[in-house]
């Protein structure tokens, strides 16, 4: 039966691995003319739906190329008749775009060393060195899970602005960014259950060959999780990407902040006359980095939502 | 495994390591695992469970943003929000909030994913272009929204009045802002349950849709009876997932509407922010905190029980 529908799929020059499966639509239904064109006009009314996203991002892009005076015109005119590249290069400089990308980036990239560094250790110890009390450990690490962060919003923005014990303030400093998102008990579940499925047997073996736990993590259990690395540093990126509030509340300096911030300040909130075309172009080159990494690795990001449970 | 006793009927010396202290050995055998373990330690006891129990002493206690006298008050701060209006509008709001998205975002993905993994071309393009917006940073989104929502040349207007609508007020009116955020967070949000509705759709075993063609069903009848039943759980998730994340909204109000007009679209999260960093009254934001972490508690706690009770189902 299988052989069948591949035979069949193949002639439709269907590549998608898969498809392969046949799904609610069994192979002999497809030669009625009836459902061939119900196919064809789901296929056309999802192309009209893509509009609904697509539209928009290319909206913004044309708004960002109009004139100051086209940009409210009505009737809407989908394309400028003089593009104006330059409100590119006016957002460049006068939103500052390189201080705050990089900020951003800057934020992205420690966050994603921290959060492995912290998450898979925590996750190799529960997983494979299962020290005492680690069982109650991840009980505590997982009933986090249950608070969503804003609940403790206004503690934790407390917490940071002075810390107990050391009794300093971390505002203002990336530290109030990475330090709080790094303790992240969904990395730990993801990498712990990861790490589960390499045999204790290989554990077993480099040990008995003399490897102690520190070796054992960085030479046998690192290499052997990339995939499940990858994963997580890329939606760590992505959720950095994102961040707003907490960013908006710890780093009040301006040289400090990220993209999302400074554009909320220079853009939503004050009306100190940045034209709303030269704004646009400004979100254009905060949304490029995720969107160019999004297009180069969809395929591990759509299946890492597939295995993770993460929407993104 | 060649047990003490063993070692002794065949003769092997014990090795020395069992004359060591058992102290010294519980800790030889738990240093590395618990040393692994500290930095996670550190920073949860830090940046989360110290939070959480200090968020509940903040809420009993008189505190400023800018101090404070820090003296006990019992329940004065809960009875100081329940006495302001403002508490009864936003947990509307909150509430208007999560049935809105109900009502617009939740078959979405569902019948996407449905078509989705039905049609025989442009599969991996239809995934792409829905799941796109998930990852456009929200600020980017909000003022995109706003851009487009603008009631004087705006694009949405421009296209109403193309074919003789006239203007709509978007989120400039208490009766239609709310709606027009939902509109916001459904556009940037449901790319992403489609995915997760796909993965579930993929994983229906074909012997299912053919022992139900046996019997006759047809096309929708198969939807009704294989899909809908055999997805269920997973609907149940993302239902129970969705009202979680709408009774944290802040974001698109904080940016597009600032809780406005008439507090139309003030939510509980909008509200507490204003009580601790507008009013530095950090006993009220923390006593409306504690409210909403029991509420969403309580939510999670139903949303394990479903997890749980579908993986022991073996779903």
């Amino acid at each position: 039966m299988r052989r069948i529908i591949r035979v069949r799929r193949g002639r439709s020059q269907v590549t998608d691995a898969e498809s392969t499966e046949r799904s609610l639509i069994s192979p002999l239904e497809w030669y009625k003319p009836s459902v061939r064109i119900a196919h064809w006009a789901i296929i056309a009314l999802l192309v009209l739906l893509t509009l609904t996203t697509l539209g928009p991002l290319f909206w913004m892009l044309s708004g960002a190329l109009k004139s100051s005076v086209e940009i409210y015109r009505t009737p809407p005119q989908l394309w400028p008749a003089a593009p104006e590249w330059s409100n590119f290069s006016k957002a460049w400089t006068e939103l500052n775009s390189l201080l705050y990308l990089g900020n951003t980036a800057a934020l992205a990239v420690g966050a994603v060393v921290l959060q492995l560094l912290v998450s898979a250790t925590a996750a190799y110890s529960l997983s494979k060195l299962k020290p005492v009390l680690g069982n109650a450990l991840l009980f505590f690490f997982l009933s986090t899970l249950m608070v969503p962060a804003l609940a403790y919003l206004i503690p934790q923005y407390l917490t940071v602005v002075h810390l107990p014990i050391f009794g300093i303030s971390l505002t203002d400093s990336w530290w109030a960014v990475w330090l709080p998102e790094a303790a992240n008990a969904f990395n730990i579940i993801v990498l712990k259950s990861f790490f589960d499925s390499i045999p204790n047997d290989l554990v077993e073996a480099a040990r008995i060959d003399g490897a102690n736990a520190l070796q054992i993590f960085i030479r046998i259990i690192l290499p052997l999780s990339r995939p499940a690395l990858a994963v997580v540093a890329m939606f760590t990126i992505f959720a950095t990407w994102k961040d707003f509030l907490w960013p908006l509340l710890v780093l009040t300096d301006p040289s400090k902040e990220p993209v999302s911030v400074a554009l909320y300040q220079l853009g939503i909130a004050a009306s100190n006359g940045v034209p709303q075309n030269v704004l646009l172009a400004g979100f254009i080159f905060a949304l490029l980095p995720p969107l160019i990494l999004f297009l180069v690795f969809q395929r591990q990001i759509i299946r890492g939502v597939n295995t993770t449970g993460i929407r993104g | 495994m060649v047990t003490v006793k063993h070692r002794k009927l065949l003769g092997i010396q014990t090795p020395p390591a069992s004359r060591v202290h058992p102290l010294v050995r519980f800790a030889r055998r738990h240093t590395a695992g618990l040393l692994f373990l500290l930095p996670a330690l550190l920073l949860f006891a830090f940046f989360v469970w110290y939070p959480i129990i200090y968020g509940f002493v903040l809420s009993f206690q008189d505190n400023s943003l800018f101090g404070g006298s820090g003296s006990w008050v019992g329940l004065g701060n809960f009875r100081r929000i329940f006495a302001d209006p403002l508490f009864t509008v936003a947990w509307g709001n909150t509430l208007k909030f999560a049935l809105y998205g109900l009502l617009f975002g939740y078959a979405i993905p569902v019948v996407l994913a449905l078509a989705i993994n039905e049609v025989r071309y442009g599969k991996a393009y239809f995934r792409l272009a829905f799941y796109l917006p998930v990852i456009i940073p929200p600020l980017v989104t909000v003022f995109l929204w706003g851009y487009m929502y603008t009631p004087d040349g705006g694009l949405l207007n421009g296209l109403l009045g193309q074919i003789g609508i006239g203007n709509q007020p978007w989120l400039q009116s208490p009766n239609s802002a709310l709606q027009s955020l939902v509109v916001v967070t459904t556009w940037a949000n449901a790319g992403g349950t489609m995915l997760i509705y796909l993965a579930a759709l993929q994983s229906i075993p074909a012997e299912l849709y053919e022992a139900a063609e046996l019997d006759g069903a047809g096309i929708a009848r198969r939807i009704w009876h294989v899909v809908l039943p055999q997805i269920r759980g997973v609907m149940l998730i993302m239902l129970i997932l969705q009202i979680i994340a709408t009774f944290q909204i802040f974001t698109e109000p904080f940016t597009l509407t600032s809780g406005g007009p008439v507090n139309s679209t003030t939510t509980i999260m909008l509200l507490i922010y204003y009580y601790a960093f507008q009013n530095a009254d950090l006993g009220a934001a923390s006593a409306l905190s504690v409210i909403l972490f029991l509420v969403l508690v309580t939510l999670s706690l139903g949303y394990f029980g479903v997890t749980r009770r579908l993986w022991a189902a073996g779903e």
